[in-house]
This record gives C-alpha cells, sequence and structure tokens, in this order.
C-alpha cells in the first residue's frame, strides 16, 4: 500500500525559481528510500512538501492518508504527528537535557509522565543513548547529538521518517552508526525517506534510490540496483 | 485530566523559560517596568486633579440673597420653591446676624463698619446657601432662583465658575487621554521588546512545529510567559505607587501647597491603583507575547 503518493506536482518559489516538475511518487509503507541529486535538483524542496515546511504550487501530495497540499497552516500538526523529521544540524534545544529533548514531543500532547518516561527511555535505548540521558546535547558528540534527534522523531511512532542528510555533518564511521540505527527503525515497521550526498551510504545500503536532476526524477532504481560508478 | 497537563506544563514551562532566558526576560520586565511607573505617576497625578476639581466643583455655592423686609414665612416659602428645582444638592439658610458677626470676627475693618449698626439696620442680607449636584447647570439653577419672589440678588461667582469647569474639563479629559495613549505605546513597545525576546527563541518554535504542536499548543506558553513578564515588571511600580503614595500623603500631611488642594486618601487608592497597573502588566505582556509569537507560526 502507498504511503506516499504525489502526482504532477510541481513547486515554483516566488523568487521565480521552479525546484520540482511535473514529478509523480509512489512511496511503499515500510520503504528505504534514498533520495540523491547534485546540490540544488530539488531534494529538499521535495522532502519539504512532504512534511509540508513548503506547499506545492500545483499537483497532488498525499501522506499517510492527508491531502498535504490542501492542508491549512493551522492544521499542519496533524500531519507532524504522524512523521518524524531527522536534519543534518540536529535541531536539538542546547539548553534541555538529552531526556528533556526526547520528552518535549511527548509533552506538548499532555501525555502523562509515566508514559513520556517509559517511552522515553525506550527511544533512548533504541538509539543506543540511554546513558547520556540526564547530559546536553553540547556534552554530545555529532553522532550521538543526531541520535537524539532520531529518538525525538520516533518517540510518537511515526509511520514515516523523514531525514534531512542526516549524516552530512558525520564523519564515516559516525555516520554507519546512524545508518544502523536507521536500518533497525526501517525494521520494525517505519517508512524511511533520507535526503543525501553521501553515495558510498547509498552504496553500502542497497536500497531503494531516487536521483533527482533539475527538479526531475532522472532514475528510479529497484532495491539493490544502484551503483554509484554506474552514474 | 489531558487539558490540565497540558496546562500545568505551559504554566511550568512558561515560568521556567522566564529564568532560562533571564537576560532577555530582563529587558522585557524592565521595559514594563518603566513604563508602568509612568502609568502610575500619570494615574496618581490624574486622579489627584479630578479629585480636586471634583472638591472645588462641590464647594462652588449658589448664595441666594434675600430682600430685606422678607418675614420669616416667606423665608420658608422661598426654601420651598428652591427645593423643588432639579438640580440642588443642599440649602443652607444664614441669617443676616450670623453672617455679620462672622464677618466681624473675621475682620477689623468690618468689626468697624459693621459695628455701627443694630439689628433693625444692619445692611447685610438674610441668604440661602446652596449646592447643586451638576455644575455645568449652575447658570440654569441660579436664573431659576432668580425668578422666585423676595429673591433679590443671586450670586455664584459668575464667569469664574464657568471657566472653571471648562478648564477642569479639559484637564480631565487631556490626563485620561494620556493615560490611555501611555498604555497603548507601553503595549507596542513591551510587545517589541519581546518580539526580540521571542526572535532568539525561533528555534525552539520551529522544533515544536516540527513535533507536532499546534499552533495554539505554541502560543499558550509564550502567553504564560507573558503574564509572569507582565506580572514581575508590576512589582516595582506596585511597591513604589503604595509606599510612594504614602509617603507623600504623609508628608505632605494630605494636602499640597495650600489646605485648598486636598490629596485623595492613600486608602483604598493606591491598592485599586496597584490591581490596575497589575492588570496592565498582565494584559501588555500577553498581548506582546501573542502578537510576538503570531508572526512565526505563519509559513
Amino acid at each position: 500500500m502507498d504511503l506516499i503518493r504525489m502526482k504532477d506536482v510541481n513547486k515554483r518559489y516566488k523568487n521565480g525559481v521552479t525546484a520540482i516538475y511535473d514529478l509523480d511518487l509512489r512511496i511503499e509503507k515500510g520503504d528505504f528510500v534514498f533520495i540523491i541529486g547534485s546540490t540544488g535538483c530539488g531534494k529538499s524542496t521535495l522532502i519539504k512538501m512532504l512534511y509540508r515546511e513548503e506547499k506545492p504550487t500545483s499537483g497532488k501530495i498525499i501522506v499517510g492518508g492527508i491531502d498535504v497540499a490542501k492542508l491549512r497552516n493551522g492544521k499542519v500538526y496533524k500531519l507532524r504527528r504522524k512523521l518524524g523529521v531527522v536534519f543534518q544540524d540536529f535541531k536539538l534545544l542546547n539548553r534541555s537535557t538529552v531526556y528533556e529533548n526526547v520528552a518535549f514531543a511527548l509533552e506538548v500532547f499532555g501525555t502523562p509522565k509515566k508514559e513520556i518516561h517509559s517511552k522515553v527511555i525506550k527511544a533512548l535505548e533504541l538509539v543506543g543513548l540511554k546513558h547520556k540521558a540526564k547530559n546536553y546535547p553540547t556534552e554530545l558528540s555529532g553522532g550521538e547529538q543526531q541520535r537524539v534527534a532520531i529518538a525525538r522523531a520516533i518517540i510518537n511512532g511515526p509511520k514515516l521518517l523523514i531525514c534531512d542528510e542526516p549524516t552530512g555533518n558525520l564523519d564515516e564511521n559516525t555516520s554507519m552508526e546512524i545508518m544502523s540505527v536507521l536500518e533497525a527503525i526501517n525494521q520494525m515497521g517505519t517508512t524511511i525517506i533520507m535526503v543525501t550526498h553521501d553515495t558510498e551510504i547509498v552504496d553500502k545500503m542497497k536500497k531503494r534510490v531516487i536521483l533527482l536532476d533539475s527538479g526531475r526524477i532522472l532514475k528510479d532504481y529497484e532495491k539493490g540496483t544502484y551503483k554509484h560508478e554506474s552514474i | 485530566m489531558r487539558a490540565f497537563r497540558i496546562l500545568s506544563r505551559n504554566i511550568r514551562d512558561a515560568f521556567k523559560s522566564v529564568f532560562r532566558n533571564f537576560s532577555l526576560s530582563l529587558a522585557s520586565i524592565s521595559c514594563i517596568t518603566i513604563t508602568l511607573v509612568v502609568v502610575s505617576l500619570a494615574m496618581i497625578l490624574s486622579d489627584n486633579v479630578n479629585n480636586f476639581a471634583t472638591l472645588v466643583e462641590k464647594d462652588v455655592t449658589i448664595v441666594v440673597f434675600l430682600d430685606r423686609d422678607i418675614t420669616k414665612e416667606q423665608i420658608e416659602d422661598v426654601r420651598d420653591s428652591i427645593d423643588v428645582l432639579d438640580n440642588i444638592a443642599s440649602i443652607e439658610f444664614q441669617d443676616k446676624m450670623s453672617i455679620s458677626k462672622e464677618m466681624m470676627e473675621s475682620s477689623d475693618v468690618f468689626k468697624n463698619i459693621l459695628g455701627n449698626y443694630n439689628e433693625e439696620e444692619n445692611p447685610i442680607q438674610d441668604t440661602y446657601q446652596v449646592k447643586v449636584k451638576d455644575i455645568e447647570l449652575i447658570k440654569k439653577t441660579a436664573d431659576q432662583i432668580k425668578e422666585i419672589d423676595h429673591v433679590s440678588v443671586v450670586k455664584y461667582g459668575e464667569g469664574m465658575v464657568e471657566q472653571l469647569v471648562t478648564v477642569f474639563d479639559v484637564v480631565k479629559k487631556v490626563s485620561i487621554g494620556m493615560v490611555i495613549a501611555l498604555i497603548i505605546v507601553t503595549a507596542f513597545l513591551i510587545a517589541n521588546t519581546i518580539k526580540i525576546t521571542i526572535f532568539s527563541r525561533k528555534r525552539e518554535i520551529e522544533i515544536m512545529r516540527l513535533v507536532g504542536a499546534s499552533n495554539l499548543n505554541i502560543k499558550i506558553p509564550f502567553l504564560f510567559e507573558g503574564l509572569f513578564l507582565g506580572m514581575f515588571g508590576s512589582i516595582i511600580p506596585i511597591l513604589a505607587t503604595i509606599y510612594g503614595y504614602t509617603a507623600l500623603y504623609n508628608n505632605f500631611n494630605g494636602q499640597l501647597f495650600s489646605p485648598f488642594i486636598k490629596l485623595i486618601k492613600p486608602e483604598p487608592f493606591i491598592y485599586i491603583v496597584s490591581v490596575v497597573l497589575l492588570i496592565i502588566g498582565i494584559l501588555v505582556g500577553m498581548f506582546g507575547s501573542w502578537r510576538a509569537v503570531k508572526k512565526h507560526l505563519k509559513i
């Protein structure tokens, strides 16, 4: 079953730049998809439209049954609660502890304290950071901070995890650690869409790969068929 | 239960956040403090002017001089005729002997002149001292009294009273206008200060949106924060009002420069001003926060 369905999507920014042209895309539940392409090819715009940070100029986008293109500003939270987002710059609150950062996503909805505690501990265990719960983000390495961001993104048990260059700031080994965390999350049933520049990771992971160029899908590689050298 | 949890969390977080962002909170609080002190001064000033005006207005008296050959019954008739008029607050009779006695006591000149007359020859006339309810209608009332039989002359400080009424009216309107203008200016000033405070927390708002907080979820903690900023900002102005005004009142024995200008008694005046300051502080703080957050909630 499709979790994401994009049809004839166009995105033109106010400054006249067209980032996405007539894009059609289907992503099934449980998939792990890489979106790659050179800088300015529309990767970020594409995923920003998925979590409704940007609105498409025309076309249809359905994410988990929600018509994203028609979603009003005041209702965006309904979509956001169904998905998690991870960024290159982690976007953590530096003045809150690791625990507080992860709990933040639950506190917003008035979840009972006990439930928050058990969920936060479980999420931190999953990313291997339970022992750092009381530390502040600035006391952690880049890889650890990214894992905190992942824990926050998955705490609500989202169907979809969107990752915008999550390994962009990390070295090779740390990147692979993050990838194994993401793989584990994917195996638990969460669909993952990851934008990346890192072709080595893409090579190693052997997942579905969508290659974008100038706002269009240039190629859609089936699972395991992508090889960096072949481009 | 869920709503209560969200509310208590919001209040707790707002309180925490005031202290976590202390330097910026201090900027907002100082801004509220300074302007509320000015508002307090303006309120104390305008209320006292109004109070003074009211006292003076209450003091304005129509003096009704009665005919020299008036009988006791006629004096009563005049009283009844004045009594039925609309604008009358009080009537007091003063007979000519008591007036001349009073005058003689007050000055040696009068004593010399009036001392030469006996009761029969007393040149002073019996009078009614009439106080009116609405000073703006004093002319009309005086004219009506003039029409009554056995009334010889009616005096109320014509011209002067009208001028006084106009001046006080202007002072009243100007002072109220000033307080309102000051409150509005304060509100926007504080809104801007809080905007700067919140601008530095754009990231926090961004993350809140990202994890699925609704606009209301995001706004409420900031509203409470504005409430706390307003509350903290009004502490010094309130203390200054309570202690400052009481000290001023005691220092001048309740009057300014002359017994004619009476100050408003501190109690309950200072408490009313304090409550008004607190309410202004809170409303203005919340308004500032609300405006500032709203800006960051648009995509």
